[in-house]
């Protein structure tokens, strides 16, 4: 045996693979040029990529951001081709938030701040609503330190005061979980958890807020409107056990009606008496740009999920009338274009009111784009709640559960989780589709460009406009569907 | 109130239409129905009190009534003394006209750049997913009126034709102008005329003989071809071979449709440069072109989304499986993953059809008089009539909605999994 000399008795050393399967040339050959088909698809692509940036790079960098009209643009580029950006330097106030007091005209002190602050607070409502990416403590932080910037851009001494105080208090609530020790950070999530009040109270006072900050008026009118629910919520609580479910339920709505109906009024008048607390209040037609864009979008979806849930259950519903109507709606709704609900709002819902009523255009529009919004919701819903498995619903029927705790307590958190992603595709759609006021006339982003057009020095541009508000409009929508797809997958709980 | 009920006792009181799930359901719904009809009510006295104080009665008569106004881009024939109605006919015609257009360049589009998404090769698959990306995320309207300042700014006014600074595209037969583009028309030298349908009415409309004659001859073409395919399967079945068909099924389309273009007299017209612009030929309007790309474009990149999904549906196991039964790449394309793929795509696709139609309203932002344009612009603004109007037009939607889900609903019932 020992002398089976041709068998070799040591190993070879590992040869270093040929260059050109390695490196950028061996994934280039793998990738980009294995075939014919995808040698040209590849080449038609660089060369496809060259020409774009070709053109669009040299007309993107020019050196025309301090002009003052588009002749002074012509004159910096010397016939060369190249956006004229003076405009969006100019005027990109104005895109963000419209007419909205900047403090320019005599008399008016800046209330930018106010929507600022709205869009501030809209994440730190949102976050804990969306999903638990942060822990509870970390939500109170942003919170002060978002009520903080608010105290700042009211100013005068109590708001630095206050400044101080809501970031010192931040601070104290931070701190702890800014512990370099992974387990400890861990544990005082855990403690923070168990210890600070839910974020989501936050978020039901938000909606109430927002009005407020954005219209201004005096506080006491939103309190009253949210006092409606709090009334109705205690007297379901007390009502519910002596009288049953359905004729609490039914009470406790009637109780809401007539509050919001005949109380609202003298409540606030009487607070105001005792503290006036007021911003000063600023007109619906002031609002455009991006502002408008997202005022609409957020009140919509807002509004527009509540409502959802509802006809979502009519529309699962036994009941043959309420799914009638249910998805008679529905249907009615995603089968007209937007545009024909706008027209609705410019000219026909006055005339659906009462005589004599009239209230703005901006409302008008938010409550048709808000029923646009819930037909789209309700199927979103209904799709949560059909992915839910039978066994869920039989199980909630086994513990004895009537049909509204079921809902509440089993059926609505899982199927609104699975919605989440397709709630945030429809507030991406009705984002979008803001741009259709400016149709009806609105100063949206898209009707301020021509109102900016129409001024003598900035007659004729275009790209550099219509490229800014596509180029925001990419940024929100963009970054909304890749946290959307983040969510599918985090939730996606089933095979990995 | 009292709440016990004692199962044992049959009578009826009223405190069990409250506590009693058999009565209710019942009274749920009466309750949700007579609140509907309150609302209902309400909205109608409102509107009926307001219509009399503004003195507008509530009647369609105006629809009989001359229009007035011009509508450059249209089907059939019209002149501005034609009433309302021939207006909105003219309109919903071109709503249908954009809408099928753009349905057909977005499915190709679409296609095309789904696929290209699922590419091996890197740069395609990011190139495709940086345009479905980008056109997505941005409003159809901004597109639709960033197209329309392509085609106004960037393209050569007819003028520049004739100086000579442009000049007419493929063999001199397209002119593409920011007036429009300008593209040969078929004409026939001896014409079998039209048919006219409705003449006289607000709905008349001509249909060219000569059309109805060559698509006759096309379809009865299309369906002996396959016949003769079907004639071909029956002999594979039997005998395992196949006989080699395919110049047999392209020679009874082309030859009798080449045959009767030929009796027909067909020749081109092609637009020539008159005066200050093109003359004959076929106008396809700046507006109708910005408005089809843009929704094409648009919807594409939906569609892009769709065709990856569907085709990523398809389980690994059924291309190997029909790898392993020794299927060439194509004919495992054709007849095992497209099949099952499509089943996926289809009802998601119809939906998307339908959103670009819907879309199609927007036509109002450059000018096209689709119906949005005809009947609930110029006409609602011209007559006062908003509540009319707006109905009609509303109606006109939701018929084509319906339509269309109804179409889409009976696809998903015939091509529903058939399981045991």
């Amino acid at each position: 045996m020992s002398d089976m000399s041709y068998v070799r008795s040591e190993m070879l050393p590992e040869r270093t693979p040929p260059a050109s399967s390695v490196g950028f040339v061996g994934w280039a050959r793998a990738n980009l040029f294995n075939g014919i088909v995808n040698s040209i698809l590849t080449i038609v692509s660089l060369v496809l990529i060259f020409l774009v940036l070709a053109a669009l790079l040299p007309w993107l960098f020019s050196p025309t951001w301090n002009s003052g009209s588009l002749n002074e643009c012509r004159d910096i580029l010397n016939g060369h081709e190249g956006a004229c950006w003076g405009v969006i330097n100019e005027r990109w106030e104005q895109l963000l938030y419209g007419f909205y007091p900047n403090g320019s005209e005599a008399g008016s002190i800046d209330q930018r701040w106010r929507p600022n602050l709205a869009f501030l607070l809209l994440f730190v409502a949102v976050i804990p609503v969306l999903f638990n990416m942060i822990s509870r403590r970390m939500n109170w932080v942003l919170l002060l330190v978002a009520l903080a910037y608010g105290a700042y851009a009211i100013g005068g001494t109590l708001g630095m005061i206050a400044v101080v105080v809501l970031l010192a208090a931040a601070v104290f609530v931070g701190y702890k979980a800014f512990s370099s020790d992974k387990a400890t950070r861990a544990a005082e999530i855990e403690a923070g958890a168990k210890r600070l009040p839910n974020p989501l109270i936050f978020t039901a006072i938000f909606p109430f807020l927002v009005p407020f900050l954005l219209w201004g008026g005096s506080i006491w009118v939103f309190v009253g409107a949210a006092l409606g629910f709090v009334l109705a919520g205690l007297a379901y609580r007390y009502l519910s056990t002596v009288v049953g479910s359905l004729a609490g339920m039914i009470i406790s709505v009637l109780v809401a009606i007539v509050w919001w109906l005949f109380m609202i009024g003298p409540f606030a008048s009487a607070m105001d008496a005792i503290l006036p607390i007021a911003l000063e209040q600023i007109e619906s037609r002031k609002f455009g740009g991006f502002m408008l864009s997202i005022t609409i979008g957020v009140v919509a979806i807002g509004i527009s999920l509540p409502i959802g849930i509802v006809l979502a259950l009519g529309r699962q519903s036994d009941l043959l009338i309420v799914k009638a109507l249910s998805v008679g709606f529905i249907e009615f709704i995603r089968g007209v274009p937007l545009i024909t609900l706008l027209f609705v709002a410019s000219t026909l819902l006055n005339i659906f009111l009462p005589p004599g009523t009239n209230f703005d255009i901006i409302l008008r529009v938010l409550i048709m784009v808000t029923l646009f919004a819930a037909a789209y919701m309700a199927e979103v819903v209904r799709g949560g709640l059909a992915a839910l498995p039978k066994g869920q619903y039989e199980a909630a029927d086994a513990l004895g559960l009537d049909y509204w705790k079921a809902q509440r307590l089993i059926i609505m958190p899982q199927a609104l989780k699975i919605s989440i992603p397709g709630i945030v595709s429809t507030f991406i759609g009705v984002f979008k589709d803001t741009v259709l006021v400016s149709i009806i006339g609105l100063l949206d982003p898209l009707g301020l460009s021509n109102a900016i057009r129409a001024d003598q020095a900035w007659n004729g541009v275009v790209w550099e406009l219509y490229g800014f508000i596509a180029f925001m409009f990419f940024v929100f929508c963009f970054s909304m569907s890749r946290y959307s797809m983040y969510l599918e997958r985090r939730l996606r709980t089933g095979h990995k | 109130m009292t709440t016990t009920t004692d199962p044992h006792q049959g009578q009826f009181r009223l405190s069990m239409l409250l506590y009693d799930s058999r009565y209710r359901s019942m009274t749920i719904q009466i309750v949700a129905l007579i609140g509907f009809l309150l609302l209902l009510g309400w909205i109608f006295s409102n509107t009926a009190q307001n219509l009399t104080d503004l003195g507008k009665e509530p009647s369609f008569r105006f629809m009989g009534e001359p229009a007035g106004y011009d509508i450059n881009q249209r089907l059939l024939e019209y002149s501005n003394q034609d009433t309302h109605l021939r207006a909105a006919l003219i309109g919903l015609l071109n709503t249908l006209l954009v809408a099928a257009l753009g349905c057909i360049t977005a499915t190709v589009l679409g296609v095309i750049i789904g696929v290209l998404r699922l590419s091996p090769n890197w740069i395609v698959s990011r190139l495709s997913a940086v345009y479905v990306e980008a056109f997505r995320n941005v409003p159809v309207l901004l597109w639709i009126v960033f197209i329309m300042a392509i085609l106004i700014e960037t393209l050569p006014s007819p003028s520049a034709f004739r100086k000579g600074e442009a000049s007419m595209s493929l063999w001199d037969s397209v002119a593409v102008t920011n007036r429009g583009v300008y593209i040969p028309e078929p004409l026939f030298t001896n014409s079998l005329g039209n048919l006219h349908l409705l003449g006289g009415s607000s709905l008349r409309f001509d249909v060219s003989l000569d059309l109805i004659a060559i698509l006759a001859v096309l379809i009865a073409g299309i369906l002996t071809s396959g016949l003769i395919k079907r004639r071909a399967d029956r002999i594979q079945e039997a005998t395992g071979t196949r006989p080699a068909t395919w110049y047999w099924r392209l020679g009874v389309v082309v030859i009798p449709t080449s045959i009767v273009l030929v009796l027909l007299g067909l020749h081109w017209g092609y637009p020539e440069l008159k005066g200050f612009n093109f003359q004959g030929g076929t106008h396809l309007r700046n507006s109708l072109i910005a408005l089809w790309l843009a929704l094409s474009i648009y919807t594409a990149a939906f569609i892009a989304e769709i065709v990856r999904a569907g085709i990523l549906a398809i389980s690994k196991g059924q291309s190997e499986a029909a790898g392993a039964l020794g299927l060439r790449s194509n004919r495992t394309m054709s007849l095992v993953i497209l099949p099952q793929a499509l089943r996926v795509i289809i009802p998601p696709l119809i939906s998307n059809y339908l959103n670009l139609t819907k879309n199609s309203s927007l036509a109002i932002a450059v000018g096209y008089m689709d119906i949005t344009g005809t009947l609930g612009g110029i006409t609602m603004n011209q007559t006062g009539r908003e509540l009319e109007t707006v109905l009609l037009l509303m109606l006109v939607y939701l018929a084509i909605s319906l339509t269309i889900s109804g179409v889409m609903n009976w696809y998903n019932e015939s091509v529903k999994l058939r399981e045991r």
